[in-house]
């Protein structure tokens, strides 16, 4: 009975350990909150359509395949930092980039795009800001993978890399994409 | 009839002046049309984290989504949502973060248990520590250490 008592405050210390431990784990970065949208469906809007006004680009247009939801800024500086990694994307064909232009002034993104490239296959313009609230959005650049089905798989915070390209994007997309993108560098 | 026409009269004054406050208040966001719904809406703000800068709520911060979630909030309001289903759609855009005061769901279920746990086994354990000693004193009267403590 005694012996039992003397381990009583080491199994309790051990526990403690654990859950400090899984607490420490669980919350690596905290620039990184996990998106509550992964495997729900993505957000439905309509929105003005940037470069041809007068359209508009609505989440009816883009069911049935795959695309990349990429909410950027002009006024934002990491996305100029992954412009390139997205036109890489564009030229692989492997899937499309759907822009969101967030809090920005469409005359402001158009001459940026003629200037940078622009890596987009239509891009949708959200100049008050609600529509990244809808998205759970705030940064830029953030992406979201969404399936054919219009559910949100991946959601990617930052600026697309080399990596995050290979090791996260690719690999949720079914085998028949061709991992073509990027293979140079 | 005379009532009918009356209450449509209140009614068309009322609406009148929600669409003449609302105008007017359109450039200064921090402004309900009624106390009840400031109030509210305070309440709001102060109870949600700006996703920007963590540490801050949406009421003290300056950024422009802060600005752009209380026109959110603001407009929710206008329209009649109650504050659980406002609460639910910034929870369902960026999840429990949001939220300074967590829920009580299961995720969470140890978060608010855990500091009655402890004090029980805390009162359990005193409770069993004053007993054994108040029986040593029985036992032992002349023990004065015992019987001081």
């Amino acid at each position: 009975m005694s012996r039992l008592r003397f381990i009583i405050p080491l199994v309790v210390f051990a526990l403690l350990v654990a859950v400090l431990g899984i607490g420490i784990r669980q919350s690596p970065d905290k620039n990184i909150i996990p998106s509550p949208l992964i495997g729900k469906p993505a957000p439905a809007f309509s929105l003005p359509n940037l470069i041809e006004p007068g359209q508009r680009v609505s989440t009816a247009q883009l069911r049935g395949h795959w695309y990349l939801f990429n909410i950027w800024g002009t006024w934002c500086v990491e996305c100029r930092v992954e412009q390139p990694m997205l036109l890489k994307i564009k030229q692989s064909g492997v899937i499309p980039l759907v822009g969101l232009d967030w809090r920005d002034d469409p005359n402001d993104a158009l001459s940026y795009l003629k200037q940078e490239g622009d890596p987009y296959e239509t891009i949708a313009v959200d100049q008050d800001g609600s529509e990244a609230i809808m998205w759970g959005a705030y940064g830029a650049p953030e992406t979201f993978l969404v399936n054919p089905q219009g559910i949100v798989v991946y959601k990617y915070i930052g600026p697309i890399t080399e990596e995050a390209w290979q090791r996260e994007i690719l690999p949720r997309l079914p085998l028949a994409s061709t991992p073509a993108a990027g293979s140079s560098s | 009839m005379r009532i009918r026409a009356g209450r449509l009269l209140l009614a068309a004054l009322c609406a009148s002046l929600l669409l003449g406050v609302s105008a007017a208040y359109a450039i200064a966001p921090t402004r309900m049309p009624t106390p009840q719904l400031e109030a509210r809406y305070l309440d709001l703000i102060h109870g949600f984290r700006c996703m920007q800068c963590q540490d801050e709520s949406l009421a003290d911060s300056p950024v422009d989504l802060a600005a752009d979630m209380r026109r959110e909030i603001r407009d929710l309001l206008l329209a009649g949502k109650t504050d659980q289903q406002i609460r639910d759609f910034m929870v369902s855009r960026y999840g429990y973060f949001i939220l300074f005061k967590p829920p009580f769901v299961l995720g969470t279920a140890w978060l608010w248990l855990a500091p009655g746990v402890i004090l029980l086994v805390g009162t359990v354990v005193a409770v069993g520590v004053i007993r054994k000693r108040a029986a040593i004193a029985a036992t032992d009267p002349r023990d004065d250490d015992l019987t001081d403590a």
